[in-house]
């Protein structure tokens, strides 16, 4: 993982190029002279084809991956990337089929989404699913969205508060502000479940809905979940359901069954569809009857005739997004659902509730459980080691963990939870790695101890070591800039 | 019982002990067990031969660019992906990684991403790129999220009607709950002139795409200045193909800069995913939604990528973050590197003038034929207008028959040019390839 490689700038030399590409071949035209650029693209490098890819590989090389190692990054649900899925989705006929073809012309298409559609709506309780936002941020925005068209077309138009728990993703907080409602946030109780009491005071007729992770972020099912829908609807409010964590439920229990109104799915966290180093995503989105009408389009039925088409829902919010969504990602995801079927689905969720639950017992003698209790895909515990100096905090842990070999947890996150280690191993990780880890964060723990600096100074053996974030935030250099790397290299 | 699932019954018997538990059902008591273990209702799985032959079966049957001749674009262009572009994408360490939060082991995915908003800013003229959007039409509606923000107190949005009627869709769905007036875009012959008549003390924003919709090229050199004298900022939605030769946006003057990166390597993909590019000035850059790689030293000295900048951003600012982006299109983002780093400057120019000439050809053919008119009083780039002698639909169907994808209907959204398609024509359109286009109009 140590190949230093100059910005690809560097490599430029005039003339090269890393294409073939033919000729014009037509009768010219000549070009409008007052339209041109001036600059004459002075700043695109000039490289062949050998240059680009050595270096793209070489750099790739710097990278940690699924594919090299366990990831057991709570919340994010790093679970392996099948590689039929990139087989199917590179197939001609959804790779450079043309979004605006005629529907006839892509029938094939067509179906696949009426069958993703169809298959989670089935797998989460809901009766309608849009499969057009790119990602779960995205899904949030449309659910939110959606609330508020509800609510308007019911003459309804006092509802401007959302409420979140102060464990919650920043999406939802950030979300409802985008759609210019107002943040409530309500406390969690000591179970780690939202506080009731808290929330029946929020409630009342300003109250839109409600945003709410199941399983949340703790890794914990809400115990009154139930009871918390159903205050909220009896208010005149919405459930909103955070999908993030749908890994651990799948067969068993579906959020619409539970009270939730709408939900988001992250296909690229429970249905395997790759994380891209930060996308992208699909946020698919599903929901209850009642707000079908204002989902986002164009969504696909099938016809009498058997055939399928695009519609727009009646009242929709509009569009979220150009063309149908992310659809390469709709194509993995349907094929793992295809390839997973009901049994395997739940098969899926036990098992990751399996792996999290063991790595949990086997390290909250030492690394304290946020809230101690069963938990499902993922664990939260405390970076906090008896008998440790106090400086040695769950980052130094994360960073050890890379000498070791492995991806960190996400840390500080859930905010309520000091020095948080959220880990969350998925399903696709063997006993064996589980054990390989947990080893690993027992003799950190010692190292903790016996030898803090080791901590401190970690990582040693990534291909760089802890990062001057203050100077990067406060001289920024945000594109290549001979001139600038040069002075930042000479600084001491 | 899957292949994807590495523990076996002996290790989960083990795991089970382990946690204190009987069954694996004792997991879940939390869960109201009234609604524990709902049957899903879900077609049988497929073995991976069989799920491949299914996968075969659906995707021959819709159209695509191996089987049919596209003259199709309206935002989905069929451009030249080179070989090496998706070689890089399959590699596991990236596709497999997540978003660079630990800079230390992501350094690959982090210098790819400052690379690529190098380029873009290369490309486009511009100070400053973040590392993605979703697409152009939601980067578009970043943009006036940001222009609200830094034009605090002005509540109007003025749009072209030369944007895609789509991109324009979306900036709606986008403001519908911020109390924000929309105009611009109502009458058909708008010109830019027309929509720069409506910035006044309230509006945050001008938003206008070059070339426009309807491919013709625009001057707009000075704009810029025009709208920011009104105290407004000027958006320019370019095509990332067309600025291998013509005015970037920041010669336009423009204050944010946004694009489809799709034709950048990433193929046709039935609509997604794409790439938001969105580029701004410098001075903004606090203002900026999304992720930005900068640079930095370890403390070794080495130098060093990092996400930064990053109290802009949900998961640090929550309510108060300049969008609720997290997930982006990275790995688009780094199609599109691998694309601009292969074309380099030549590269790009001629991609940009065959696509131009070969358009031009096809235009010129077809305005020789009778009942057909090419609107060309205008510069245009790559798509033009035709009008037809009869409805675009029943020329795409006959069009169909022999293997050509037609150009965009515009009845819909433009009616007032009567039977109009929007034609497209790239490097990948043969010149023998729109004879024949041409030869299948003439017989209609």
């Amino acid at each position: 993982m140590n190949n230093e490689e100059l910005p690809i700038f560097t490599y430029s030399q005039p003339g090269k190029i890393g294409v073939n590409l033919p000729d014009a071949s037509v009768e010219t035209t000549p070009l409008p002279a007052d339209l041109l650029r001036q600059d004459d693209l002075a700043g695109l490098p000039e490289l062949t084809e050998p240059e680009v890819i050595r270096h793209f590989t070489r750099i790739s090389q710097r990278n940690y991956s699924i594919d090299t190692g366990f990831y057991p990054l709570g919340s994010c649900t790093m679970k392996y990337n099948p590689k039929l899925h990139e087989e199917a989705a590179r197939l001609p006929g959804f790779a450079a089929a043309h979004p605006l073809q005629d529907e006839a012309l892509s029938q094939g298409a067509l179906q696949l989404m009426y069958e993703l559609q169809r298959d989670l709506a089935e797998i989460s309780g809901f009766d309608a699913v849009s499969l057009q936002p790119a990602a779960g941020a995205q899904g949030e925005l449309t659910g939110i969205l959606v609330f508020r068209a509800y609510h308007r077309d019911r003459g309804d138009t006092q509802r401007t508060e959302v409420l979140v728990p102060d464990s919650a993703h920043g999406t939802n907080p950030a979300t409802a502000a985008m759609v210019g409602l107002k943040v409530v946030e309500l406390k969690s109780d000591a179970r780690g479940n939202v506080d009731l009491e808290d929330l029946k005071a929020k409630l009342s007729p300003r109250t839109a809905g409600m945003m709410l992770t199941n399983p949340n972020t703790l890794g914990l099912f809400e115990e009154h979940i139930v009871e918390i829908c159903r205050l909220v609807h009896e208010a005149g409010g919405l459930m909103y359901g955070d999908g993030a964590n749908f890994n651990a439920i799948l067969g068993i229990a579906k959020p619409g069954e539970l009270g939730f109104d709408f939900m988001h799915y992250n296909l690229h966290k429970t249905f395997t569809t790759p994380h891209g180093g930060g996308g992208p995503g699909s946020g698919a989105v599903g929901c209850t009857a009642a707000l079908a009408p204002y989902l986002p389009g164009p969504r696909v039925r099938q016809r009498e005739d058997g055939r399928y088409e695009f519609f727009t829902p009646e009242k929709s919010i509009g569009r979220m997004k150009a063309f149908h969504g992310n659809f390469g990602m709709l194509v993995r995801a349907w094929t793992y659902i295809r390839s997973m079927g009901a049994a395997g689905l739940r098969k899926v969720s036990e098992t990751a509730v399996l792996n999290a639950n063991y790595v949990r017992v086997m390290l909250k003698d030492i690394y304290p459980q946020a809230v101690d209790r069963i938990c499902m895909h993922e664990v939260v515990l405390r970076g906090q080691i008896a008998g440790a100096p106090k400086d040695v905090r769950a980052l130094d842990i994360a960073k050890r963990l890379i000498d070791y070999g492995f991806h960190p947890p996400t840390i500080y996150f859930p905010l309520i939870v000091p020095e948080a280690l959220m880990i969350e191993p998925t399903e696709t990780e063997s006993k064996q790695t589980l054990d390989r880890f947990i080893a690993t964060m027992r003799q950190i723990a010692g190292e903790a101890i016996e030898t803090p600096e080791v901590l401190h100074a970690a990582p040693t053996k990534a291909p760089v070591r802890r990062l001057d974030e203050v100077r990067a935030a406060r001289q920024p250099i945000l594109r290549y800039d001979a001139a600038a790397i040069s002075r930042l290299q000479s600084e001491s | 019982m899957t292949h994807y699932i590495p523990v076996t019954d002996a290790d989960r018997a083990e795991m089970l002990k382990a946690i204190g538990v009987e069954r694996i059902e004792d997991l879940f008591v939390d869960v109201p067990e009234s609604h524990r273990f709902p049957p899903l209702k879900l077609s049988p799985p497929l073995s991976e031969p069989e799920l491949m032959a299914e996968l075969h079966r659906l995707s021959e049957l819709n159209a695509h660019a191996r089987r049919y001749s596209i003259f199709l674009g309206a935002g989905a262009y069929h451009h030249f992906v080179p070989a090496a572009v998706d070689q890089i994408l399959r590699r596991g360490e990236y596709y497999t990684a997540y978003t660079p939060y630990q800079p230390e082991i992501s350094q690959g995915t982090l210098q790819a991403i400052f690379e690529y908003q190098s380029l873009i800013c290369a490309l486009t003229g511009m100070e400053i790129a973040n590392a993605s959007h979703y697409d152009g039409a939601t980067a578009l509606a970043e943009s006036a999220i940001m222009a609200l923000n830094v034009a605090r107190n002005r509540r109007k949005i003025v749009v072209a009607r030369g944007v895609n009627p789509q991109y324009r869709a979306v900036l709606r769905t986008y403001l519908q709950g911020l109390d924000v007036e929309i105009v611009g875009d109502e009458t058909p012959d708008a010109s830019i002139a027309d929509a720069l008549n409506q910035v006044d003390e309230q509006t945050a924003l001008l938003i206008v795409q070059n070339p426009d919709f309807l491919g013709r090229l625009r001057d707009l050199r000075g704009l810029g200045a025009q709208v920011q004298a009104r105290g407004a900022l000027l958006a320019v939605h370019f095509d990332p193909i067309a600025l291998g030769l013509f005015q970037t946006p920041a010669e336009a003057g423009a204050d944010i800069a946004t694009g489809e990166g799709q034709p950048l390597g990433l193929g046709l993909a039935f609509g997604g995913p794409y790439l938001g590019i969105f580029t701004t000035r410098q001075k903004y850059v606090h203002k900026i939604a999304g992720r930005i790689v900068g640079v930095t030293k370890d403390v070794d000295g080495r130098m060093a990528y990092v996400l930064t900048l990053r109290a802009r951003e949900q998961d640090i600012r929550r309510e108060r973050a300049t969008s609720n982006i997290c997930t982006n299109q990275g790995l688009m983002a780094l199609a599109s590197a691998v694309y601009l780093s292969l074309m380099g400057k030549r590269g790009m120019r001629t991609v940009a003038e065959i696509t131009y000439q070969r358009a031009h050809y096809a235009a010129r053919r077809i305005a020789a034929l009778p009942g057909y008119r090419v609107l060309d009083d205008q510069p245009f780039f790559r798509e033009f207008v035709v009008q037809c002698p009869r409805p675009v639909a029943e020329i795409n169907a006959a069009l169909r028959a022999q293997g050509i994808i037609g150009g965009y209907d515009l009845s819909a959204d433009e009616p007032q040019l009567g039977h109009a398609m929007l034609v497209a024509v790239t490097e990948m359109n043969s010149p023998a390839e729109i004879d024949r286009f041409v030869a299948a109009l003439a017989a209609i």
